[in-house]
Order: C-alpha cells, then structure tokens, then sequence
C-alpha cells in the first residue's frame, strides 16, 4: 500500500498587490492599526461601494424630507382642537371642523382588522409548520396566503362588496327597505382589512415557528408533552414578539390603506351609526379615517382643504411610526429573551 | 483487509454478522509497525493505563463504580430503519437501576437512535420503523401511553435547550399536568426546589428563579435541563452526549451529578468521549455500524476489549 511519492516543483509566488500601509515602519509616535484599504480593491467594486454608501444616504434624505415636509406643513395647520372636534360640511373652512371622527375610524377599523387577522394567521402558521400533512395542502394555503398578499386593496375592496352585499351578510350592514344590503359598514371594510394584515401576521408568525430548533420540540416531548401543550406552552410564547411585530406591521398596512375604506366604509365625514344597539351600531355604520380624509380634503376631492389634510395627514404619519417604533422595541425585547433573534432585532 | 476473526465479534445476545457474510466497511488501519496513535490525552487514567505493563489499571485510579439494582428496561433483538437503511441492527441490552451504561462508538453508529427509540422519540420521524421489543419494568413499552412512557422515561440533549421562559417554569412545565388542571406556583414550588437541588442547581439560581432561563451560562442551562426532566421523577434517564457542547469544567460537574443520580434512577449516557464513558460508566456498550460489538463492565472493557474492533477503536485506531 505505498503510495508513490511525488514532489511537486514549487511554484513561483505570485505578484499580489501591497497595501501602501502595509510598508508603514514603527517609528510614528502614535500606534495605529493598518486597515484593509479600499484602493486596493478592483473599480467595479468601488464604483459598487460608493453605490451601496449613495442609496443607503439617499434613502434617510428621503425618509427625513418625507418626516419634515409633513411635520413643518402639518404642524403649521395642527390645532389641538382639530383633534377633538367632528368634522362639518361647510364651505368656510374655519367652520368646517376636526377630524375626530375620522381619528376614531382609524383606530377602529384597525383594531377590527387586527383582531381578525391575527387568529386566523397564528392557526394557518401553526397547523403549516407544527403539522403541514397532507403536504398538497400545505402548499395550497401557502399560495392562497401569497394570493391575498399579492392582490391589491381596491380588488380586495371590490371583492369585499360584492360578497357583503349578499343576504346572508345583511347583519354587518344597512338593509334598505327593499331589502337590498348596503355591504359598506365597519365590520364590513375591518372584514376585508383583515385581509391586508392576515399575510404580514402570518409570515412573521411561521418565520419564527421555523426558527425554534427541532430539539426543544423534542425537548418537550420528552417530558412526556402532548403536542398540544408543546405548541400551547413552549411555541407560541417562544414566538410572541414575531407574532406582535407581524401584527403592528399589519396595524400600519390597515390604518394607512385607502381604496377599502372608500369603497367598503363609505369614506363619510362622520361616524353614520346604523341601528339601536349602542356599540353595533357604530360597527353597522359607514365612516371614514384619516386616509380617507386626507384624500377627500386634499386638492383631488370634494372637501379642497388642503391644510387640513396637512394636519391630518401629519396624524396619520405619528400614527403609523408609533407602529413602526413598537415593533423595533418588541423586536429587541424578543431578542434579549426570546429563543432567537427576529428579524428586526437582529441588528 | 479485514481480519476474518474479526466478524466473529460477540454482541451481547446474538451473533448478526454471519462469518462469510457481506464484507463490513473497511476500517482505517494503521501500519503494524509504528506506535499506535492515541487519542486519549494524558490525563491521570491514560497515564495509569500506560504505566501499567498488562493494560490494567492500578485499582486506586478506578472510579468507584455503582451497585447494580433490578432491571428496569430490557432491550431485545432491537432493529431501528430510517427508510432503507438500517442504523440499528439486533441489539439487545439490559438496563439497571443503580449504575449508568455508557453508549460508546463511533460517529453514525447508531447509538443516538438506540438512546432515542428508548423513549419513542424516533417516531416522530416520519421514515423510522422499528422492530424488536423494548420494556419498561416488564411491559412493553408500546403498550403504555406515549406520554406516559416519556415521563417515566425521560432524556437530556446534546445542546441545551431551555424553553424562553423563566428558571422556575422551565422546572414547572415539567409537573403541571396537561389540559385543564393547573396547581398553584405555591403548590409546585418545593417540587421544583428539589428538582434543582437534586440537579445541584439550586444554589446557583436561589435568587433569580424568575430570570429568563437562556440568560444562564451553557453549563447552568444543561443542569437546569436535567432538573427538568428529574422533576417528573423519572425511572430512567437518557442522555445524548450531554457534556460536548460544554467546557471542561461544567463537564466535570454534571459527570459528578450523574455519579450521584445512578442510586436512584437508571441512567443510560451517549458519549463520544472515552475518558468520560469511564469515568461515569458502570457498563459500557461498543457499538459499530448499527451492531452492538461488545458490552460488559466498564473495567473489563477497557482492560481486556474482547473483540478486535473494540480494542481498536478503544486505542484510538479509527473513529
């Protein structure tokens, strides 16, 4: 079993190129450590560097000139009382009003769609990486999910309309004497908006499921667990902070959307409660939210107020950067405690 | 290439490799002249090896060895597939109460899936069959319920895993019973203070029994693991190589632990590590390829390797 041996001829060694700091003697005072140097580097990768350095600032320029545009115009027109006060149709614009019904609808609708999405997606995430058999199945829901992601509001919004003006659904909405279903109600527009979280939700919420190693399963199993209480007990709590980041981002998505609330909602002035049970009542009726304020305000809609879509505008932006920030603090809170760290917490 | 001798290696029961039949693996062989080399560093026990003409070693350097009870779990005839392939191959081996048996081999040997069919953890994987028989105190452990058997039998992991909860649930999720019935922390707390204490954890942890568990060192995690499964008072205790993703130190204190537990419970312990195989071993298993090579006491094992792969691989041949 000798091997034959072979000496190979060395090799003459190649010409690399020096880095001009590398010749650096030890006789400068001060010690400085010598770095790699980017002029050694090939021009495409430098033309790539400073492209990388560009879009990264020019993204924050961006960012910041959206931030205080908004702030330096909306806060010109900011009166507290806007806040508090209900919206009127009246041509003189300081009789005009508020927008606290359109503030209220925002929350409202948001927190219906939420409320919603957020079971719905932590089950179909769940049952997909925990279960997931019969596989064709599994991979049916996947699309179905990435359907609905993919399909914009205003044919969400039609769908929505068409399917709420059914009979069977007369109890979201107004019935008209004739019995014609109205289908545009809060519960209606919240029912479609869940749509638009439902895949935010539900990918934050499988992400994390998948990134819990296989052996703290087994960990709980060999406790003699059921699958249940492993799911129930160790996996879904492991998960919290990716489910509460998928469900702010899915907040933000609703309260920023348009096209369902105008077509779903109403896009009135004002909270129009249908009915006499307190609290259903408001659900069954038609409103309007600050996105569909801003519009109807703006110079393209009827009401022409533009400083007041400023202001409510400006509302809206705090609204959904509060969002934002909650899911950067959950994200970091998750990573000091969680099993792993989310996406967000990451860096 | 291969000794013919060699396939007559004996496993513990039965005889699997038929003399003439397919040719096993070829083991890397070093050449016959040169010293063998050893992977065991010069610790006390390799040096007392080497200081010793006839291999046997000095009884002071001999950890003390355990007292070996009743038998709680017997192995028999046991074959595990994952598809096609077989990773166990006819085992048959006792438990006792009382003394650790150390699974020792090689990488792919088999001994990991022999550890985890031990408490049915192998059926979650969707291609793995069994066949052979295992019992619990004389029942067939396919006869109890799943959970029920995985309380009795419980296991510790190569890495630790705490659950992201606290130090004290980690513990309590162990005892609170599944569905409805919750007791109270009140309830539960001298429970889990002496499945810390037995897991010599408690000390360390008195104060911050709230704190999240991921926050403890590596080493404190392993205990707090074994706490965990000592806290349903299991009869046995299965361990997969629980010291490799461990430092030195930490190792040596669990492998105190586990000295300590074998009075009262059954432990079975997978290691890549020889030294560790006996120093907390009281039998030890050799297993090759899916086959159980050879079993006995630990110090007739290590003295006197009755079949040839095992003294290979004991002085450190292949692996």
């Amino acid at each position: 079993m000798s091997v034959p041996t072979r000496t190979p001829a060395p090799l003459p060694p190649l010409p690399l190129p020096r880095s001009p700091g590398g010749q650096r003697n030890g006789k400068s005072p001060k010690k400085k450590r010598v770095n790699e140097s980017i002029s050694t580097w090939r021009l495409t990768d430098r033309i790539g560097y400073v492209m990388m350095w560009a879009a990264g600032l020019l993204l924050c320029a961006i960012g910041i000139g959206i931030l205080v545009f908004m702030a330096f115009k909306g806060l010109q027109y900011l009166r507290p009382d806007l806040l508090f006060s209900s919206p009127t149709a009246d041509v003189d614009q300081s009789k005009s009003g508020g927008f606290l019904d359109p503030l209220l609808g925002t929350v409202l609708i948001t927190l219906i769609g939420i409320t919603i999405a957020t079971p719905i997606a932590i089950g179909a995430a769940t049952w997909i990486v925990e279960y997931g058999r019969p596989t064709w199945l599994a991979r049916l829901i996947d699309s179905g999910i990435e359907i609905i992601a993919g399909t914009p509001d205003i044919v969400i919004a039609l769908f929505g309309l068409v399917l709420f003006q059914q009979g069977i659904f007369g109890w979201m909405s107004f019935v008209a004497t004739g019995g014609a279903v109205f289908g545009r109600s809060f519960l209606t527009a919240g029912a479609m908006m869940s749509l638009i979280a439902l895949p935010m939700v539900f990918a934050a919420t499988r992400e994390g499921l998948q990134s819990i190693p296989a052996h703290v399963r087994e960990a709980s199993y060999a406790l003699g667990k059921t699958k249940a209480a492993t799911i129930r007990r160790v996996l879904l709590p492991s998960v919290k902070a990716n489910i509460s980041t998928g469900a702010a981002l899915g907040m933000g998505r609703i309260a920023g959307d348009t096209a369902i609330i105008v077509v779903l909602l109403g896009a009135s002035l004002t909270l129009d409660p249908q009915g006499n049970v307190p609290g259903l009542n408001v659900l069954k009726g038609t409103g309007g939210t600050l996105t569909s304020y801003v519009y109807n305000n703006s110079p393209a809609g009827e009401g022409n107020a533009p400083q007041k879509a400023y202001a409510a505008a400006f509302v809206l932006l705090l609204i959904v950067l509060a969002l934002n920030f909650a899911v950067d603090l959950i994200a970091r809170s998750g990573a000091k405690t969680g099993l792993e760290t989310s996406r967000l917490g990451a860096r | 290439m291969i000794d013919p001798h060699e396939s007559t290696a004996r496993s513990a029961q039965t005889t699997d490799e038929p003399a003439n039949g397919a040719m096993p693996p070829p083991i890397r062989r070093i050449t016959l002249d040169s010293q063998p080399t050893v992977a065991l560093p010069p610790s006390q026990d390799a040096v007392a090896i080497a200081n010793t003409s006839d291999r046997s070693l000095a009884a002071a350097g001999r950890p003390t060895r355990g007292v070996a009870g009743p038998e709680r779990m017997t192995i028999s005839d046991l074959s595990v597939f994952y598809g096609d392939n077989q990773a166990v191959k006819h085992v048959s081996l006792p438990i006792r109460q009382g003394e650790v048996l150390a699974l020792i081999g090689p990488s792919g040997c088999g001994k990991t899936t022999l550890l985890r069919t031990l408490n049915r953890l192998t059926e979650l994987t969707g291609s793995a069959r069994r066949e052979g028989l295992i019992t619990l105190d004389g029942t067939d452990i396919d006869s109890l319920e799943v959970t029920e058997h995985r309380r009795r039998v419980s296991m510790v992991f190569q890495q630790p895993n705490p659950f992201p909860m606290s130090v004290f649930d980690n513990v309590a999720y162990a005892l609170r019973e599944q569905g409805s019935k919750r007791p109270k922390k009140k309830v539960l707390e001298p429970y889990v203070i002496d499945a810390l204490q037995r897991a010599g954890l408690y000390d360390e942890v008195a104060s911050d029994l709230d704190h999240p568990a991921l926050r403890l060192s590596g080493g404190q995690q392993q205990r707090l693991c074994i706490a965990r499964a000592l806290a349903a008072r299991p009869e046995v205790l299965l361990m997969d190589e629980p010291c490799s993703a461990l430092d030195p130190k930490s190792t040596n204190v669990i492998e105190e632990l586990i000295v300590e537990l074998r009075k009262e419970l059954a432990i079975v312990i997978v290691t890549h590590n020889l030294q560790q195989a006996y120093r907390v071993g009281d039998h030890v298993a050799f297993m090759y390829l899916g086959d159980l090579v050879e079993y006995g006491p630990t110090d007739e094992l290590f003295d006197n390797p009755k079949a040839a792969r095992t003294r290979d691989y004991i002085g450190g041949a292949f692996g």
